[in-house]
């Protein structure tokens, strides 16, 4: 049932089975990690944290036994590559996870993959079997005296919030998903209190591509700061949502081209976490430094509504806060009350200014990513679409 | 001999801590795989668990309220996931919902009275480009309209229950 929406152009096609972990065991791990501090990947789940940085942090952690952890927990709404990525290219994550603990010296590897991708575990769990079969996991890989690493596949429950990392440790150690108070960073007190990495599904993949095609064709795509291709996942009002490769840097206007989406109002960029990009700044690029994403892109078109847009985020926000934090449980809500006030027309300037500065009191005061991003698609359609918001003629 | 089921329960739950282990970081695994066999976790459950696991009983219960996948009351043995975020919300979630209440008669939230079924919300199923889309246990379904929702459910009955197809799955 997992309808195939990849482009037969994506680079991860191209790449030969083992030429990136091939390439790095051939050299010590400084050299693989030289190459993809070279290339300039940054974390392509949306944070676009350097990956050779926190490789390397993890690197210098001391500590016997070091965690290689793959976040799968794909629940960014509006975000599905890391699905197609598990399902049509699981071993180059695989290979991926298999470079970083080559790279920071770990023995244990997990993915921990949202329950509501439980359909594709036994697909990974056949591709782990075949690849230990392979010697590419398990003890001696590729005959390299002494390189023992192997994955196990955890599952999630159903929480967005445990797609933050420090969440997603606590959840894996049987807690709670509340996310931790930072620092102290995963590199150094990770899983079960080890120096551990986390990162995309998709990050992994990037660093086999690198590592078989060369840090310098990757960095020689994208912008300065933005280095490389990424996945957009690519849904809404257009002719043809999926899966797409693009270059970072790739404008809104490009992207919509591609798809099918001219003539749409708005773009939601980065999911429910991200922001509303209205058509006056379809120029904007789509890179860490102008709009970034961890892939999603939906479309909106003429006809939508954005105060529903708004709605349905905050209620997807209220749904999934944790309620550890004041200003994500109560903000949210309140929020929510604004939409539907905006709604039935019975909202005043005034009041519309108070819920902005709530909304920037959560994005200053929430402890983590979520109550932080959770005003941020209400604020930018307030920015952008009072026109169509104020002065409704209630229902 | 006469097992009650408060026995069978207590030597399931040994032979998944011998499977997982008796660290804390079991404790999801086992819950799962109690949820998969069982359809929810009952307050003994918890409190067999938290002896095994040399925790508290609240420890065990405060995990459970915290995912939306774990559930303390008894649910039916096809849970629907009907997916209400934007993209799906975009292409006729709502149509599918009101029939899904019609056939099941029941609201969401709800468990037909026969325990086949019970009907909840998700957030964002990862399926944006093929809405509406629609867990049914681990099964996914795309593109769901109003009338597939008849066939989809029909599907469902016909199985008998979903110990079969768990048990094969199981990993």
């Amino acid at each position: 049932m997992i309808a195939e929406t990849t482009h037969g152009s994506l680079t991860f096609c191209s790449i030969e089975p083992d030429s990136g972990l091939g390439s790095a065991l051939e050299r010590p791990p400084a050299d693989a990690l030289g190459r993809i501090e070279a290339s300039g990947l940054r974390g392509r789940g949306g944070a676009g944290f350097p990956t050779s940085l926190k490789w390397e942090l993890a690197i210098k952690s001391p500590g016997e036994y070091k965690y290689v952890i793959c976040n799968a927990d794909e629940g960014e709404p509006g975000t599905f590559k890391d699905r197609v990525i598990l399902s049509d290219f699981a071993d180059l994550v695989f290979e991926g996870m298999t470079i970083g603990a080559f790279v920071i010296g770990a023995k244990h590897g997990i993915v921990y993959l949202r329950g509501e991708y439980a359909y594709l575990r036994s697909h990974l769990e056949n591709v782990l079997r075949r690849r230990r079969a392979q010697n590419l996991l398990g003890k001696n890989i590729h005959g390299l005296e002494g390189f023992d690493f192997d994955v196990e596949i955890r599952m999630g429950a159903g929480a967005y919030v445990c797609g933050e990392e420090t969440a997603l440790i606590e959840s894996l150690e049987g807690q709670r998903g509340e996310p931790r108070n930072r620092p102290p960073f995963p590199i150094d007190t990770g899983y079960l209190g080890n120096p551990t990495i986390v990162n995309n599904v998709e990050t992994f993949a990037w660093v086999v591509c690198i590592l078989a095609k060369g840090a310098k064709w990757f960095n020689s795509i994208g912008t300065k700061k933005s280095t490389g291709l990424k996945l957009f996942s690519v849904s809404g009002d257009c002719s043809q949502p999926g899966v797409y490769e693009f270059p970072m840097g790739i404008t809104v206007a490009e992207l919509l081209k591609e798809v099918g989406g001219e003539g749409a109002k708005a773009v939601q960029v980065g999911g429910a976490a991200g922001q509303c990009v209205p058509a006056a700044q379809f120029e904007r690029t789509i890179a860490y430094e102008d709009v970034p994403t961890g892939g999603s892109v939906i479309v909106f078109g003429p006809g939508r509504d954005m105060l529903r847009v708004a709605e349905n985020f905050l209620e997807f926000f209220a749904d999934e806060s944790c309620g550890q934090c004041t200003p994500c449980r109560e903000g949210t809500p309140k929020l929510i009350e604004g939409v539907k006030m905006l709604q039935q027309g019975r909202c005043s300037m005034q009041y519309l200014h108070e819920l902005c500065s709530l909304g920037e009191t959560m994005q200053a005061a929430s402890k983590c990513g979520l109550g932080q991003m959770a005003p941020n698609a209400f604020l930018s359609i307030v920015e952008h679409f009072q026109d169509e918001i104020l002065g409704r003629i209630g229902r | 001999m006469l097992v009650t089921e408060q026995e069978r329960l207590r030597d399931d739950l040994v032979k998944m801590t011998d499977r997982f282990g008796r660290d804390r970081s079991a404790l999801m695994p086992i819950l799962q795989e109690l949820m998969r066999t069982r359809y929810h976790i009952s307050e003994y459950s918890m409190q067999v668990i938290a002896d095994l696991l040399d925790i508290h009983p609240v420890e065990v219960s405060s995990v459970v309220s915290f995912y939306s996948f774990l559930e303390d009351k008894q649910r039916g043995q096809f849970v629907i996931r009907l997916c209400r975020t934007i993209a799906c919300d975009m292409s006729g979630e709502g149509n599918v919902a009101r029939q899904l209440v019609n056939d099941l008669g029941i609201e969401f939230g709800g468990t037909t009275p026969d325990g086949k079924f019970t009907l909840g919300w998700a957030n964002c199923l990862g399926m944006c480009d093929q809405g509406p889309a629609m867990l049914v246990n681990e099964k996914i379904y795309t593109q769901v309209t109003p009338e597939k929702v008849h066939s989809i459910l029909e599907e469902c009955r016909s199985t008998f229950g979903v110990h079969a197809t768990v048990d094969k799955e199981r990993c």
